[in-house]
């Protein structure tokens, strides 16, 4: 929700640029997913929508066509396509998921190491989520 | 009234109500009216002014007569703390009145990004379907592989079948087979677990229902609310509660209700359970939690996802066991070790049966084997307290409605009126709903609370125990105000349709929710005006239940013989009894200050005070009914 708030000013979580996957009865816990700019979607791109800058790849609207081969293409599935947008949409590890993070599941890789993330202690492996970004300010 | 009050429909509602013709295998979309979104705010009371409006004094529960009502509130999926909550409503199998339960997760959100605020089941299927709800794609699909299935089987299969991204409710065998305490089940632990709206959806043959929405919530002022909401997750953050109750979640406070001697234990007889330090939320963290799990927007997820291990039955998985969950087949059946509990709770979820009825017709059950009043050849077996394999035994034949299970599936009221044997005195109930988890002889609001509640003996309209510690166990001063003053605000959350667990257990304040309703809606409403409507609603409800339950009342606003008659026998409140005569106190200065006859009923005064004239009408007009004095 923060997600789609800051990023497209809408109360809507289907707009959210990451994943949160239940796995639920077994074996229990919740997998994230978090684009870590690995460049699957650039190298998809027919048209070259897709660039780098600031160390963060970021989608050109204008350029886009909308065949969708980004959505297809991204591994972590966290390539977003909603009706409401222009083309597609991706993570630009604005930061604001792991400010909200109440347990420290998501953290910012950059500030803090997997054990001194804010928030509520974690007492599994499952929950640190180590997405890790190649650069930019706010790595998530 | 608010400026332009009623007229045009606020922010922060979907904007639509679908309406399900289960008879006819039809469904309609209407828009929400702006009127009942003023009066009525949403979720719990959406639900309230449907039943009234709907259903007739003298439908049968489980008849087509009856509706299942689904209502999310104004702030349900808004980007505040503890936004996942689902309102379920019905007139209830347990006792004939307005029933309703209320339930976490993200099926009340999920609605609202479709684009619905409330859902009507109305009629009754020819036969078990699942009802699809995939934004303005609504369908009626066959069920039948899934019946007869458990609730967990059924979930996720159909999260294979339809997708993962759709949020599911469904019913388990329970519900099909007309237990009258049979719950709702989501998310594989969560539960709309009281009042047998269950039963009312497996008397519609619905399985399930599932919806997917991709929608944004309208909000009057969406910079405004994402500010503010960000505010609120901050100060929850820096709250104490939240790194100390987190952990725990409802678990933390077993230890602390066997220290004030509020612990149901032994089908009621006493009120605290001697080993309750190994079934407490500390060894449930140590001991069996897997993983945390929250429901939509939740900054202290109280779900504690665990394994579970009986040497006899085996391994399983359960969100949970939950305090509710603990107290009852903890103390009240004796089940001295939390994997017991949380294999019993595994399957009452898996059977979809609420683990709070279940397991207090299991204490009655076995007190009546103790005392002779049922044998071995009528349960057969042998059955005792503290035992797994009694309980394990009979929730199954309950959710089958087998052999001695026919019985006790009808709950403790009628169960006891049919043994007879004195056994109404032990049956622990109000008006057909039964007890949970706090025992309250020497808790006077919590006893007020559980005798005046809406839906018969439940704790969550007014947790009044906290207040009874706080001010005097003995006092009777200021117990009824506290109960009215908390049925207002508790349920207000329900027709919000948030959480109340960050004010409750992290001490949230109220006026972040003050702050950001004008801001969500853009009415300007204020506090006082909500709790209005929220008392609305309270009235209403009686109304109702009055209109549908000869007797509904003063004189079904009591607990059974035994809190009222046998003083504790041990623990921290041993030998202590609140009296009939210290009750009808209560209940006497309880109906003045709500504006009630000395009978427990609302006024005309007090309704046309409310806008409720035609309720008023409803209630007294009728010739040989005038109001007494």
């Amino acid at each position: 929700m923060v997600c789609a708030l800051e990023n497209f000013g809408q109360n809507n979580p289907k707009l959210g640029l990451l994943r949160v996957a239940g796995h639920f009865p077994s074996p229990g816990g919740y997998e994230l997913r978090i684009c870590d700019n690995c460049g699957a979607c650039r190298d998809a791109c027919p048209v070259e929508a897709i660039y780098e800058s600031g160390g963060e790849l970021r989608v050109d609207e204008e350029l886009c066509t909308g065949c969708l081969a980004c959505v297809e293409a991204c591994p972590k599935g966290v390539m977003t396509y909603h009706p409401s947008l222009p083309a597609p949409a991706k993570c630009t590890h604005c930061g604001m998921c792991a400010a909200y993070c109440p347990t420290g599941a998501i953290y910012d890789a950059a500030r803090y190491s997997a054990e001194e993330a804010p928030r509520l202690t974690r007492s599994s492996p499952a929950e640190a989520a180590v997405p890790g970004s190649p650069g930019g300010d706010a790595d998530v | 009234m608010s400026r332009g009050a009623g007229k045009v429909l606020p922010g922060g509602y979907a904007g639509r109500v679908l309406e399900v013709d289960l008879t006819h295998g039809t469904h309609k979309v209407s828009p929400l009216a702006p009127e009942l979104a003023d009066q009525y705010i949403g979720g719990r009371g959406f639900v309230a002014r449907t039943l009234y409006d709907t259903v007739p004094p003298g439908a049968e529960p489980l008849g087509p007569e009856n509706i299942v009502v689904i209502a999310a509130g104004p702030l349900t999926g808004v980007f505040l703390p503890g936004c996942g909550k689902t309102h379920f409503g019905t007139k209830s199998p347990s006792t004939g009145g307005y029933g309703d339960s209320n339930m976490g997760g993200h099926f009340g959100p999920g609605l609202k990004y479709a684009g619905y605020d409330l859902v009507v089941l109305k009629g009754i299927s020819p036969q078990p379907v699942v009802v699809v709800i995939d934004d303005d794609q609504v369908s009626i699909r066959p069920a039948s592989s899934y019946w007869g299935k458990g609730c967990i089987e059924t979930e996720a299969g159909l999260k294979r079948d339809l997708g993962e991204d759709f949020e599911i409710v469904v019913i388990g065998p329970a519900g099909e087979n007309l237990v009258k305490y049979a719950c709702i089940g989501h998310d594989f632990g969560r539960q709309a677990g009281r009042t047998g709206v269950g039963a009312v959806l497996g008397s519609k043959r619905v399985k399930a229902i599932a919806v997917r929405g991709t929608r944004a919530v309208p909000l009057a002022d969406t910079k405004g609310v994402y500010a503010l909401g960000k505010e609120m997750y901050q100060a929850c953050f820096a709250k104490p509660g939240f790194k100390s109750w987190t952990p725990y979640g409802t678990a933390e406070v077993v230890n602390w209700v066997n220290e004030v001697g509020a612990f149901p234990t032994r089908n009621f007889k006493t009120s605290y359970f001697a080993p309750y330090k190994q079934i407490n939320g500390e060894r449930l963290r140590a001991d069996l939690r897997i993983h945390d799990k929250g429901c939509a927007g939740c900054p202290i997820p109280c779900g504690k996802w665990s394994r579970v291990k009986v040497p006899s039955s085996g391994e399983a998985l359960v969100e949970g066991p939950e305090y509710e969950t603990i107290a009852m087949f903890g103390g009240d059946c004796c089940l001295e070790k939390l994997d017991e509990i949380g294999y019993a709770n595994h399957v009452c979820d898996d059977l979809g049966l609420d683990t709070i009825s279940a397991a207090n017709v299991i204490a009655f059950a076995i007190e009546c084997f103790e005392r002779g009043v049922l044998s071995k050849d009528q349960i057969g077996r042998e059955i005792a307290f503290g035992d797994i394999a009694s309980v394990l035994y009979l929730v199954r034949k309950i959710a089958g409605r087998e052999g001695i299970g026919d019985l006790l599936a009808e709950g403790v009221k009628v169960a006891s009126q049919r043994l007879g044997q004195g056994s109404e005195r032990y049956a622990i109930h109000v008006k057909g709903l039964e007890w949970t988890g706090y025992e309250s002889r020497y808790a006077p609001a919590m006893m007020l609370s559980y005798a005046t509640a809406d839906i018969g003996a439940h704790h969550n309209r007014s947790w009044a125990i906290t207040f009874d510690v706080a001010k005097g166990r003995e006092e009777l001063a200021g117990k009824a105000e506290k109960v009215i003053e908390l049925q207002h605000i508790r349920p207000l959350f329900d027709c919000l349709g948030i959480c109340r667990l960050q004010w409750v257990e992290i001490g949230f304040d109220l006026e972040w929710y003050e702050r950001l309703f004008p801001l969500v809606t853009g009415t300007d409403k204020t506090w006082g005006q909500l709790l209005q409507a929220s008392e609305r609603v309270w009235n209403l409800n009686r109304v109702f239940s009055a209109r549908h339950v000869p007797g509904w009342g003063r004189a079904m606003d009591r607990p059974p013989a035994r809190l009222l008659e046998e003083p504790v026998p041990d623990g921290p409140a041993k030998g202590k009894l609140i009296t009939p005569q210290q009750l009808d106190s209560l209940l006497d200065r309880y109906y003045e200050l709500r504006g009630w006859t000395a009978d427990g009923l609302p006024t005309r005064e007090k309704l046309a005070e409310l806008g409720l004239e035609r309720e008023a009408t409803e209630l007294w007009g009728k010739p040989g009914r005038d109001m007494p004095k």
